[in-house]
């Protein structure tokens, strides 16, 4: 018998019992599906993070306080006060391989203009910040290094804090009052889109690091340093420039711990990128279990299925199909329901994905990778678990097999 | 006349091991039936017929002695071979029928020919012809749970047929009819037997059913015990 006439033989035995090879099939729909929607949904986060992380400039570095201890006992995440301005001064000025620096404080004000109220994020940065960051003004200007010198209460507005205060209307000039505090505004910053679940990064007010300090939060500390090096090659260097300079600076015994700590963009960009590749081997291997059991559940069905059809069998042996015909015959059934399953299951993963993204506004990314995947494993299953089933259909004795009631 | 001899068995015995006993289902078998036979094997139940049908129609492999059919010894053929001589030699007809439920007619008849390498545009041909045979012209499409006992029956004959077999196996082919039904049946294999000269071996108790036939063997216990002719 040849290969056509197989499959015509199994087709029509598949065509026979509709609603049984729906059933056996579903068991791979849903597995193949759950396999390509989950991992969608972690190489999407994987991509949005990669894509982050990218627009933020490759060449970014954070200075943070941390691992302080004070006579053996840790500080609190809110006692960290060692940065100072100065260390940022001396960073930009000791370090040859670091561009711009920004002391950043960050804190939230309630936002009046006219009887407009809104509650935003105040981000106190340095006059470099937009260039550090990869910031662009829509209009007007951002505050110099002399506004910031002097402490000017001056500020650029988020373009989602522009559309809830003005409405349309021209912001530049205007007077805002954060706790307040009168402040001039002098620019508005193009829109930079949804954080994916992170909260806007449009709701936001940028002001002078110095005039956020001593007017808004009454500190003289600073809770950050952003900083660029001069090119992506030379962050490397930059930071272990700026680790020794702290270090001299905080007095720091050799042997004893930093009481800051310096973060390329690349490792936290690296380290998030493992964890959401972590995310998708997880997602993807509880998939995968789901389409193990839909396997085991063609095998059940199929082992079912041969005893149901052992008077079948018997007949098909005396008009003469050999062993490895009746083998052939329902192995292709075995293999024919996972590999529709395997299709129908790419349709449901690709829709389920894409409803994912819609409904939870979540990327995902489906790659062409993990659908060949998914309907390979699909594809083996069949053969695997249709395997035995087929080979115990095929040693059935004729003679029993058509006396079975 | 030789080669006019279709089945040569040669003292042919069947031995089933059921735990520690044996079972002698036949006897020492030694007996010739030639081409063109209409003959009827009976014999009350337990008397071997249907181990002896199911070795002619090299479903099974007698314990000892030699079976030949159309001059092949088929008592040392393999599992394979077996199965190809029932695809292209022999037509079973069984008394429950045994179609494939849920398929039409003209498929159950061209079941064994999806297991030769008959093309199957010249398949659907000798299918549909082994129906008119039987007399089911325009009923091909019929689904098997659509049509009644004797239809199923003339469909089980017409897929014996269809692969131009030498020989075919009735087994209590009247069983599950009514009288008018079974003797519609028996003429169709009358009508084979003498138009086409196909070989008919039929199984039964039934004295009426073997009331058509030439010959008639008699088993009891795994052994012939007398033949009649007329």
């Amino acid at each position: 018998m040849n290969i056509a006439k197989t499959a015509k033989v199994s087709l029509l035995a598949l065509n026979r019992n509709k609603m049984r090879s729906f059933l056996t099939a579903l068991g791979i729909i849903i597995g193949v599906g759950a396999v390509i929607a989950m991992v969608s949904i972690g190489q999407g986060a994987k991509a949005e993070i990669e894509q982050r992380f990218t627009e933020m400039g490759t060449n970014l570095l954070f200075v943070r306080p941390g691992s302080m201890s004070f006579r053996g006992r840790h500080g609190g995440g809110g006692s960290y006060t060692t940065l100072k301005e100065s260390d940022a001064k001396a960073i930009l000025e000791n370090c040859d391989a670091v561009q711009y620096v920004s002391p950043n404080v960050n804190t939230r004000a309630q936002v009046v203009f006219g009887n407009k109220n809104w509650n935003s994020s105040i981000y106190g940065v340095g006059d470099r910040y937009p260039q550090i960051r990869n910031w662009d003004v829509e209009y007007g200007v951002f505050f110099d290094e002399n506004q910031v010198r002097t402490g000017q209460k001056v500020c650029v507005l988020g373009s989602e804090v522009t559309e809830n205060l003005f409405e349309g209307a021209d912001p530049i000039g205007e007077i805002i009052r954060l706790n307040k505090i009168p402040f001039r505004v002098l620019g508005v910053l193009k829109t930079k889109g949804e954080a994916g679940g992170w909260g806007s990064r449009d709701d936001m007010i940028a002001v002078p690091y110095t005039t956020a300090k001593s007017r808004l939060m009454n500190i003289d500390y600073i809770q950050s340093i952003d900083v660029s090096a001069v090119s992506a090659k030379r962050t490397d260097e930059a930071a272990r420039q700026i680790e020794e300079l702290l270090r001299t600076r905080h007095k720091i015994a050799p042997g004893s711990e930093d009481d800051f700590n310096v973060r390329n963009i690349s490792d936290i960009a690296e380290g998030a990128s493992e964890a959401t590749q972590i995310l998708t081997i997880l997602l993807g291997g509880i998939a995968s279990i789901s389409l193990l059991v839909g396997g085991i559940g063609i095998m059940n069905i199929m082992l079912v299925s041969v005893t149901e059809r052992i008077r079948e069998i018997g007949i098909r042996m005396s008009v003469g199909a050999r062993e490895i015909d009746i083998l052939l015959q329902f192995l292709t059934e075995a293999v024919v329901l996972s590999v529709l399953g395997g299709v129908l299951g790419i349709c449901l993963g690709l829709g389920s994905s894409s409803l994912i993204s819609k409904l939870a506004g979540m990327k995902t990314l489906v790659s062409i990778g993990s659908v060949a995947l998914a309907f390979f494993f699909a594809g083996s299953v069949g053969v695997f678990f249709g395997f035995y089933p087929a080979r115990k259909a095929s040693k059935l004795d004729p003679i029993e097999a058509l006396r079975y009631e | 006349m030789e080669n006019n001899n279709l089945i040569q068995l040669k003292d042919v015995t069947r031995v089933y091991q059921m735990g520690d006993t044996e079972v002698r289902a036949l006897k020492g078998i030694s007996y010739i039936i030639k081409r063109g036979d209409l003959l009827a094997i009976m014999g009350p139940s337990g008397s071997g017929k249907s181990t002896l049908m199911n070795i002619i129609g090299c479903l099974d492999k007698p314990s000892d002695g030699k079976y030949f059919l159309e001059g092949q010894e088929i008592s040392t053929f393999n599992k394979n071979e077996l199965a190809r001589m029932r695809n292209k030699k022999i037509g079973f007809v069984f008394q429950n029928f045994n179609l494939l439920s849920r398929t039409t007619a003209l498929e159950n008849t061209e079941l064994p020919l999806l297991y030769s390498d008959v093309p199957s545009k010249k398949s659907r041909e000798m299918a549909l012809k082994a129906l008119e045979m039987v007399g089911l012209k325009g009923r091909e499409l019929h689904k098997t749970n659509q049509i009644s006992g004797g239809e199923m029956q003339r469909v089980a004959i017409a897929r014996a047929l269809v692969n131009d077999p030498s020989l075919i196996l009735a087994d209590e082919p009247t069983g599950n009819l009514d009288t008018k039904t079974g003797q519609e049946i028996m003429e169709i294999f009358t009508t084979l037997n003498k138009e086409k000269g196909i070989t008919i071996i039929l199984v039964t108790h039934d004295p009426e059913v073997a009331e058509i036939t030439e010959r008639r063997v008699y088993l009891r216990d795994g052994e012939i015990e007398r033949e009649e002719e007329s």
